[in-house]
């Protein structure tokens, strides 16, 4: 199985009783995801679609064996949470809270890099091992997310939520399928970036090909380019990048709190520059990845 | 959302930073007080958001209280990148021999909060990095331990001062961090950092931003100082816009606050993040003429949806609306229909004959399009691209239907 | 009653008054059931936000709720 989740993969949700959280259990339940509890503080004993709800995520694993936690609560309790879920052992967590401010986030990071665990997000609607396992929203309920996410050899990382979804629909209507989706969160700062996941993605047997969303603003793509090109890295990467009219105007924030650009720092222009020149293939067109990725996946 | 430079020094300040004497002052006959009060020669400077205010006037001298007035009188009439100078800092003007930078921030590649300092200090830090790349220093500090006092020492090292002034530059940096943490900064610099020919350290000027997300926790630190929360984009908001945001801010569920004003005629409520940036870029790619930008996602709440709809529907000029959204997860296509439509009911618009531009999928689209079906409205399923529909939409605007 | 949802309460078979019981209200992630003079009543404005979670529906135990559809 490709990369992060596996038929190991156990869940609990934090903040499962939120209207997002009830929402996206029931998606994850149908989908065959092991959600094998939730918790909020103050509401244990109920149950979120046959889900036991606990008051603490300790409870929570003592009860249940969990290895990975989706945390969905609001963005003040985002950072505790996260810290509670790395404290009890959680290897793998996945943060849907948006707008959790910076400091925080570092902190977060700072902390699984002690403790060795994975973050992905924050800001993240989940990822996707098509037919297996989903964790977050990603790709809705079931009948949805079907029609959206087919299993198959490409790898699809996105800085996008919504258009993660929009991509694998693309391809999966084109008869191309995924071998994992990731959202990694709209965020200046995130726990996996793309040139961290860059490397599981070249030890993953599965993973053929490797499409990146890519958006204004930060220096991960800059940083990915810079990471392909010295480590030569083998597997081939198609890239689109969105939002070339927020060139023209510098300061201004548009989409996900990442996106705005200063000058040069940020643009679309730059980043689509250096990743050509690291061999990405960046298509000018979101419609365009699916030609890019055909002639990739015949070439191999 | 970022400080004036007023603010930002009364900040500075009460850490005790050095700052330059001055006054912020909204008439010229205050600044001809003020200067007098100085006796000397001094700096006016137009208390703006926008950046390289230096080079489009926004910073000037004089040399007697007469000048000063003069020079107010002028400043206080002016417009600096849209945005009317409403006061200025009024400030002793220092005797300076050399200009520094020093300054917080995160790195988005490290993904710690980085510190910064330079022996060239007074121009875009950016700037100084791409020139002389040699002359920036910099050290990634963990979040838990903050900025201890050998790192801040070993970064002044790199300033070139005399004597006992790197001692003075350690504690500025220091204080500097104390700030940039307890306040949730995201960015935190005072360039130029001068010395003076007194030999003495001071913040000439300041840049601060505040973490917009940290805002619901900073309000009443930033009280003390007199600092309100408000709107702040690269020019001022419009009404539009502060509308918009007053919509946003009224339910924190769901994506929907970064509306942004344009002059076109087409009304847009576009998929949040990275479907808003797809969609606007395929809408001018084909020679459409937004009337906004507004994301709708997140799972925004049907009243949300609503609202925003509405504010886009009645705007002057708007000629019809796209709803163009990305493949839906966790927003739902059906909250995006119960909005539209019963913003279009509220506003008593006829909902068979005004140009409606619909593409959205993914979950609940089923409910979605039964909804739009009974209130008798087209829509495109994912079978049409984005990029299609954005040409559909331009086109319709062109056909008046 | 909603735009496009209506949310309705059996009364009958509601043990609000007797048993004090709230479960559609301590559920619904919407809000769009209140408590007035010991009876649940819904929210008009709230019953257009409802999601289908059904988690009145299932919580209830008296099967005193039921989820309409106006489409």
């Amino acid at each position: 199985m490709a990369i992060l989740l596996s038929d190991s993969t156990r869940v609990i949700v934090q903040g499962i009783t939120g209207r997002e959280a009830v929402t996206f259990t029931k998606a994850m339940l149908d989908y065959g995801t092991r959600v094998v509890a939730g918790v909020t503080p103050g509401k244990e004993g109920h149950r979120v679609y046959g889900v036991p709800v606990y008051n603490c995520v300790e409870t929570a694993m003592r009860n249940h064996e969990a290895n990975t936690s989706v945390v969905s609560v609001p963005p003040g309790f985002a950072k505790d949470a996260t810290f509670e879920a790395m404290d009890a052992g959680i290897e793998l967590v996945n943060v849907f809270t948006e707008r959790i401010p910076r400091g925080d986030v570092a902190q977060m990071i700072e902390f699984a890099r002690q403790k060795g665990v994975r973050i992905v997000g924050p800001n993240s609607l989940g990822m996707i091992s098509p037919g297996r396992v989903k964790l977050g929203p990603a790709g809705g309920p079931l009948s949805e997310c079907n029609r959206a996410f087919t299993r198959g050899s490409v790898a699809v990382l996105s800085r996008s939520g919504g258009m993660l979804t929009e991509t694998c629909s693309l391809l999966s209507q084109n008869g191309i399928g995924q071998s994992i989706a990731i959202n990694i969160g709209g965020d200046p700062i995130v726990g996996s970036a793309f040139f961290d996941l860059l490397p599981l993605l070249e030890d993953d047997p599965e993973t053929k090909a490797i499409v990146l969303f890519c958006e204004p603003g930060t220096f991960q793509e800059e940083e990915t380019a810079r990471f392909v090109k010295e480590t030569s890295y083998s597997k081939r990467i198609v890239a689109f990048i969105a939002g070339s009219f927020v060139d023209t105007m510098p300061g201004m924030r548009f989409g996900h709190a990442a996106v705005i650009v200063h000058g040069e720092s940020g643009a679309t222009r730059t980043k689509a520059k250096v990743m050509r020149e690291a061999g990405i293939v960046v298509v000018d067109f979101h419609s365009e990845i699916v030609a890019a990725v055909k002639k990739i996946l015949n070439q191999s | 959302m970022r400080l004036y430079e007023f603010e930002s020094k009364k900040i500075l300040s009460s850490y005790s930073i050095p700052v330059p004497k001055g006054r912020v002052v909204t008439s010229s006959q205050e600044a001809r007080i003020f200067a007098q009060e100085i006796g000397g020669p001094i700096a006016l400077k137009a208390q703006v958001l926008a950046t390289g205010r230096g080079k489009m006037g926004g910073v000037r001298f004089a040399e007697s209280p007469q000048e000063a007035e003069q020079v107010a009188q002028e400043m206080l009439k002016a417009e600096i990148q849209g945005y009317a100078v409403k006061s200025l800092l009024v400030e002793e003007r220092l005797d300076i021999e050399r200009e520094l930078y020093v300054g917080c921030t995160y790195d988005d590649v490290k993904k710690t909060p980085l510190i910064i300092c330079s022996s060239l200090g007074g121009v875009d830090i950016n700037e100084v990095s791409r020139k002389h790349p040699e002359k920036i220093h910099k050290s990634s500090i963990s979040s838990f331990m903050g900025l201890q006092p050998y790192k801040a020492w070993e970064l002044v090292q790199n300033l070139d001062l005399p004597a006992k002034l790197p001692w003075a530059a350690q504690a500025i940096l220091l204080k500097l961090w104390g700030f940039f943490s307890q306040f949730d900064a995201i960015l935190a610099e005072i360039n130029p950092l001068v010395l003076t020919s007194r030999g003495e350290l001071a913040a000439l000027d300041a840049h601060i931003e505040i973490e917009d997300d940290a805002l619901f926790r900073q309000k009443e630190r930033l009280g003390r100082f007199q600092i309100e929360e408000r709107e702040d984009k690269a020019r001022p908001p419009t009404p539009f816009e502060i509308e918009a945001a007053q919509i946003d801010k009224a339910d924190y569920r769901g994506v929907a606050g970064r509306v942004i004003q344009f002059d076109g005629n087409l009304g847009l409520l576009i998929g949040a993040g990275g479907g808003s940036l797809t969609t606007f870029d395929a809408i001018l790619r084909y020679g459409g003429k937004p009337a906004n930008y507004c994301e709708v996602g997140g799972n925004a709440p049907v009243s949300k949806i609503c609202k925003l709809a509405k504010l886009v529907l009645s705007k002057p000029g708007v000629e019809g609306i796209a709803v163009i959204t990305n493949v839906y997860s966790n927003s739902r296509v059906d909250f995006v229909a119960r909005g539209l439509i019963k913003a279009m009911v509220e506003l008593g618009m006829d909902l068979k004959s005004y140009p409606v531009l619909f593409r959205s999928a993914g979950a609940f689209e089923e409910e979605g399009y039964a909804i739009l079906r009974k209130y008798g409205i087209r829509y495109y399923d994912r079978s049409v691209s984005m990029d299609e529909a954005a040409g559909l939409a331009v086109e319709m605007i062109k056909k008046g239907s | 009653m909603g735009m496009f949802v209506n949310l309705k309460v059996n009364e009958r078979l509601c043990e609000a008054r007797e048993t004090g019981c709230q479960k559609c209200i301590d559920m619904c992630p919407v809000d769009a059931f209140r408590l007035e003079s010991g009876k649940i009543v819904t929210i008009f404005d709230n019953e257009d936000e409802c999601t289908f979670c059904n988690m009145c529906v299932q919580e209830c135990p008296k099967a005193a709720v039921k989820v309409v559809k106006l489409y």
